[in-house]
């Protein structure tokens, strides 16, 4: 039964993934064959806006206050 | 995960240009090469001008990838098409394939030769190495790996330009045309993407009579 509802919950999140959309995905420092970093593996700026290095999800809830920032709604409002 | 994607609000465009002054600045980007431009349409006609500013889109299944027979391109994991200059030849065939005439080509030597291809680069600067001179020279300012956003939408007066992961800059613009209270087809562009709504009291387009003969 346990077996099962792992089963389930695996296939449940599949549900969930994003597929590749590229014929040869990105590898460990490379795009299709491309050498490029990572914009969060780099050392934040000083004065500049802040996330741990090597950290995507820090970068990306630092970027994402940047991007709600444009929402002049929520900006002015609150 | 985010898509990078830039969405331009063509009711709020003022058609100021500030976008393509901010890539040009951020970038430094040389004469003859635009990697933004404002298109307007309907120009003088009142209540109908609308403009939007236009750059390389990003797309998830960009044509330009497609295409590049020296597969220059690629796209990081934030879903930016960036390409390298150090393979591309010049060619123009991304330019043909590009819906949106990204891709630009600056003039490289006395004869007008076409250079490298140059274009948006969502201010990811390209494979060299980030926040370096040789990157900054051959693709421009590398914001995201400052932790910013590309100059064009920052710098957007009116925020008609949003830049970011696609699922926040299209929750910022829906909630937005909730407000101005529109529904659906009350919206500018509506009629040119799905088609007009038919007229009361029109009869119904006929459908295609079926091929006789062989089946």
């Amino acid at each position: 039964m346990k077996r099962l509802v792992l089963i389930a919950a695996a296939v449940a999140v599949a549900g969930c993934m994003e597929l590749e959309q590229t014929a040869t995905p990105s590898k460990a420092g490379k795009y299709q064959g491309k050498p490029d970093t990572l914009p969060w593996s780099n050392q934040p700026l000083t004065g500049g806006p802040q996330w741990k290095q090597g950290d995507r999800t820090s970068w990306e809830e630092q970027i994402k206050t940047r991007q709600l920032a444009q929402h002049e709604h929520r900006r002015i409002y609150q | 995960m985010a898509r990078m994607k830039f969405l331009c609000d063509a009711e709020r465009c003022i058609e100021c240009n500030g976008c393509v002054t901010a890539c040009k600045n951020e970038n430094e980007v040389p004469w003859g090469v635009n990697r933004r431009r404002v298109v307007t349409i309907n120009d003088g006609v009142v209540g109908a001008e609308k403009s939007i500013s236009v750059a390389c889109m990003h797309c998830s299944d960009a044509p330009c990838m497609a295409v590049c027979p020296v597969d220059c391109f690629y796209r990081t994991e934030d879903g930016v098409v960036l390409h390298d200059k150090d393979l591309c030849i010049g060619c123009g065939y991304c330019f043909y394939a590009c819906p949106f005439g990204a891709p630009q080509f600056p003039q490289a030597g006395a004869f007008g030769l076409r250079g490298k291809m140059d274009k948006c680069t969502f201010c990811a600067g390209g494979p060299e190495v980030d926040r370096s001179d040789a990157e900054f020279k051959k693709y421009g300012r590398n914001r995201l790996a400052e932790g910013k956003l590309p100059a064009c939408a920052e710098m957007c007066s009116t925020k008609a330009l949003l830049g970011g992961d696609g699922d926040v800059i299209a929750d910022i613009y829906r909630e937005r045309v909730a407000r101005r209270g529109l529904k659906g087809a009350e919206a500018w562009g509506w009629g040119t993407a799905y088609g007009q709504p038919p007229k009361a009291g029109a009869a119904p387009a006929a459908p295609a009579a079926a091929p006789k003969g062989k089946s």
